[in-house]
């Protein structure tokens, strides 16, 4: 790998740098209060727990209007388009390769941040997974006004368990995510990246002039 | 290579900088937002505390009568029923208003007479049972006098007992034994050893006033012959009490009478009545300021508490006194258990007594075993207000506890809240052959087989059962027994209030018995939780296997380039 070349790219915006970690306080937050909600285990206190998870679990529905205007307007959205070409490749270079030294089959572009695992990951995370969660969420959060709502026949068991399903989800996908962040070039590389923004990247790979790290600088 | 190192220098410079000093202003104007916000909470009075405060300025009710200048009560008399005779001479409804009420007839006024449903009647409990044959001893507590026995005439206007209610020298003492009658020579009740004088009738008639917490106390702190033996939430440390043991009624606040709540119309005093809620609506004194029983809800509202606050949205399942009385029998001891089985065992061929820990006894050769307890925890059911209680003609299934009265409610009935209870537990005899409760004739005399002369259960309850005119087989048995007693006195301070955790708690909830609604913390999905921790504990072990691999596996590659 010392011998490949390596260049910098302005990969993450500020926006999506700041918006990657408050969700990802928010989500530590969010599960460490929510697993005592369901008693897991006693840090705030029932009351305080329930508390912050509300507040918090608010204020991530209302920051993801903002995330969610953002990818549309700006094009993001793309990013998260599922493709299969090239997934096979991928599967077999974090299942073999990566063992073998070889070089990742999808490295990272401006306008190819994920690679097709990631996209799917993604998409399913922030298509499905965090929108049912925030559903039911809100729904579970708004208990008292079920009758007004016309839910009055909506058991809040399911509500509970799907949110709870949801929970456990979200947390096998951070305890992946955290490690796939150390398989860059260096184990810090990537984290490094979504905290400045710069990305370094394999030289020879399709890079437009503008996207160029050095020229920026 | 140059230029690139100049970029990554840039970029942590930029992250140092820039980027460090967003964190921290995200961070501090979190931190702030929070702090102002607690801050403001403290401050802030709940709703439901400013309508409470707003509603009882200092109740300081005027009167126009001074009793002690009115020549009729400087009279002599010997009697009670003199000194009423002399009440009704001016308040000529009084009487007869009083005899309406259940203070007088003992028997549910929602029934009718003939069906003898009441403590006057063939109601039982599992404390001294059933009234009939015993009433002597009973109706110590009874508003009259000499209601000794079934001929007791309840038309009388002059058997109205006025003072009980109203003197204020807090002398007037009924006999223990007598009636309902004080005595009229100084007299000695073995059952306390306490001697017993006759009232100085013109000073006790002459303090007549609004009943105070004494008045009501008499009767109320000390049902069931003693101290805290009935309700866990009423015994003498309400006489005078501070405002941690309650809230309202504490003399160094508001210090409420009863009758600041249960409000009282031509004598009927507020309040439960068997089947009958306190309270039919839930309504604040701004919807109707002449609410016939004042309720939590009556002064403190619907949403009583700081807006946000969860508890708010509880107050539609869940009764105020379920979190705000977080333990009863906080100062004295109740009775929880009564086992009349054990009655009977002598020391040395006399009657004995034991006492516990507490101060209480828990062995009486008359009455069996006992336990005392302080401090406790209520028991919480469904409650829409009412009580269904059993009589002596009730069958019973003696294979299981036998409950002698219960809360009436269900969770998909919007009028029932769970509400704290104190269970008074026991063993009582029973018919065998019928399958009924049976009433023992307690007290009395050796020639009538009264119990507590001959300890002969068979004779006692056959000449009880025959004197209320109920069929005896003549086999009795004992059976488990549990009584109910809403609790809603013995108000904590808010800082003692029961916290949520206490009952969303998947091992110790207080609400562990609460069935027909999911609590979160409480309710656990087992098969959800087990896949769920074990899919978290195996990406854990799957991503550490691979790291692992990754150090430790042989880079082919790297050779080859």
């Amino acid at each position: 790998m010392a011998a490949k070349k390596m260049r910098t790219i302005y990969l993450y915006t500020r926006y999506e740098r700041l918006w990657h970690w408050l969700q990802g306080v928010f989500i530590l937050v969010l599960l460490a209060t929510g697993f005592e909600v369901n008693n897991a285990f006693g840090l705030l206190g029932f009351h305080d727990a329930v508390y912050v998870h509300n507040t918090i679990g608010l204020t991530w529905l209302i920051a993801f209007a903002f995330f969610v205007f953002w990818m549309f307007t700006t094009g993001e959205w793309k990013q998260y388009v599922p493709t299969t070409r090239k997934m096979l490749a991928v599967i077999m270079y974090y299942v073999y390769g990566i063992f073998r030294g070889e070089a990742h089959p999808v490295p990272k572009r401006k306008d190819a941040k994920h690679n097709p695992l990631q996209r799917l990951t993604y998409l399913g995370i922030s298509a499905v997974l965090l929108p049912v969660q925030m559903l039911t969420g809100i729904l579970y959060w708004s208990y008292n006004s079920w009758a007004d709502l016309g839910l009055a026949r909506l058991p809040l068991e399911v509500v509970a368990f799907l949110h709870l399903a949801g929970a456990f989800a979200i947390l096998i996908f951070l305890i992946v995510h955290i490690y796939m962040t150390t398989t860059g070039h260096s184990p810090f590389a990537h984290i490094k990246a979504m905290i400045t923004g710069w990305e370094d990247v394999e030289e020879g790979v399709d890079i437009e002039d503008w996207e160029r790290g050095d020229q920026k600088a | 290579m140059r230029k690139k190192r100049i970029s990554g220098k840039e970029s942590r410079k930029w992250f140092f900088g820039r980027g460090i000093r967003l964190l921290f202003f995200v961070f501090f104007c979190s931190g702030c937002l929070w702090v102002v916000e607690s801050s403001a909470k403290t401050e802030e009075t709940a709703p439901g505390r400013k309508l409470a405060n707003q509603t009882v300025k200092r109740a300081d009710p005027w009167i126009t009568a001074d009793h002690s200048r009115h020549a009729i009560l400087q009279q002599e008399f010997s009697s009670g029923p003199e000194v009423t005779g002399a009440c009704l001479s001016c308040h000529n409804d009084a009487a007869l208003q009083f005899h309406k009420t259940i203070h007088w007839t003992w028997l549910d006024p929602a029934t009718e007479k003939t069906d003898r449903f009441g403590k006057g009647g063939l109601s039982v409990n599992n404390f001294c049972i059933n009234i009939q044959s015993n009433e002597p001893r009973c109706t110590s507590c009874h508003a009259g006098y000499g209601w000794k026995d079934k001929t007791f005439d309840f038309t009388d206007q002059t058997k109205v007992d006025c003072l009980v209610c109203h003197e204020q020298t807090g002398t007037y003492k009924k006999f223990p034994a007598g009636s309902g009658r004080p005595v009229s020579e100084p007299k000695v009740f073995p059952g306390n050893g306490k001697t017993y004088l006759p009232p100085e009738w013109n000073k006790v008639a002459q303090s007549v006033a609004r009943p105070t917490r004494r008045n009501c106390g008499t009767c109320h702190f000390f049902g069931g012959g003693g101290d805290g033996v009935k309700h866990g939430d009423l015994d003498s440390s309400l006489m005078k009490p501070n405002k941690a043991l309650d809230v309202h009624m504490g003399i160094d606040g508001r210090n409420f009478n009863c009758t600041r709540c249960h409000s009282t119309r031509e004598h009927r005093i507020s309040g439960r009545v068997y089947q009958t809620p306190a309270a039919m609506h839930r309504k604040s004194l701004i919807e109707d300021d002449l609410a016939s029983k004042i309720t939590c809800e009556s002064c403190h509202s619907r949403k009583p508490h700081k807006a946000n606050e969860k508890a708010n949205d509880h107050t539609d399942r869940v009764a105020c006194q379920s979190c705000h009385i977080p333990s009863f029998a906080r100062v004295n001891p109740t009775k929880v258990w009564w086992d009349w089985s054990k009655a009977g065992k002598k020391k040395n061929g006399k009657p004995y007594e034991e006492n516990g820990d507490l101060g209480k006894p828990v062995y009486m050769t008359k009455k069996g075993e006992m336990q005392w307890n302080k401090n406790i925890k209520p028991e919480y059911e469904w409650y829409n207000g009412s009580l269904g209680q059993l009589t002596v003609k009730d069958t019973i299934d003696p294979a299981s506890p036998v409950k002698v009265n219960w809360p009436i409610g269900a969770p998909d009935d919007p009028d029932s809240r769970i509400f704290p209870f104190k269970v008074h537990r026991g063993k009582q005899p029973y018919d065998k052959v019928n399958k009924n409760l049976v009433i023992p004739h307690l007290f009395g005399s050796k020639e009538t087989n009264a119990y507590w002369k001959t300890y002969d259960w068979g004779k006692a309850i056959s000449y009880a059962m025959d004197y209320a005119g109920v069929p005896y087989s003549g086999e009795y048995g004992f059976v488990e027994t549990s009584f109910v007693y809403p609790t809603t006195h013995m108000v904590a301070p808010k800082d003692n209030v029961v916290g949520c955790g206490e009952c969303h708690n998947k091992t110790e909830s207080r609400l562990a018995g609460i069935a027909g609604v999911y609590m979160p913390g409480r309710d656990q999905f087992g098969v959800l939780n087990t896949v769920g921790w074990i899919a978290v504990f195996a990406s854990i072990i799957g991503v550490a296997l691979h790291g692992l691999g990754r150090i430790f596996i042989p880079k082919n590659n790297r050779k080859e380039e």
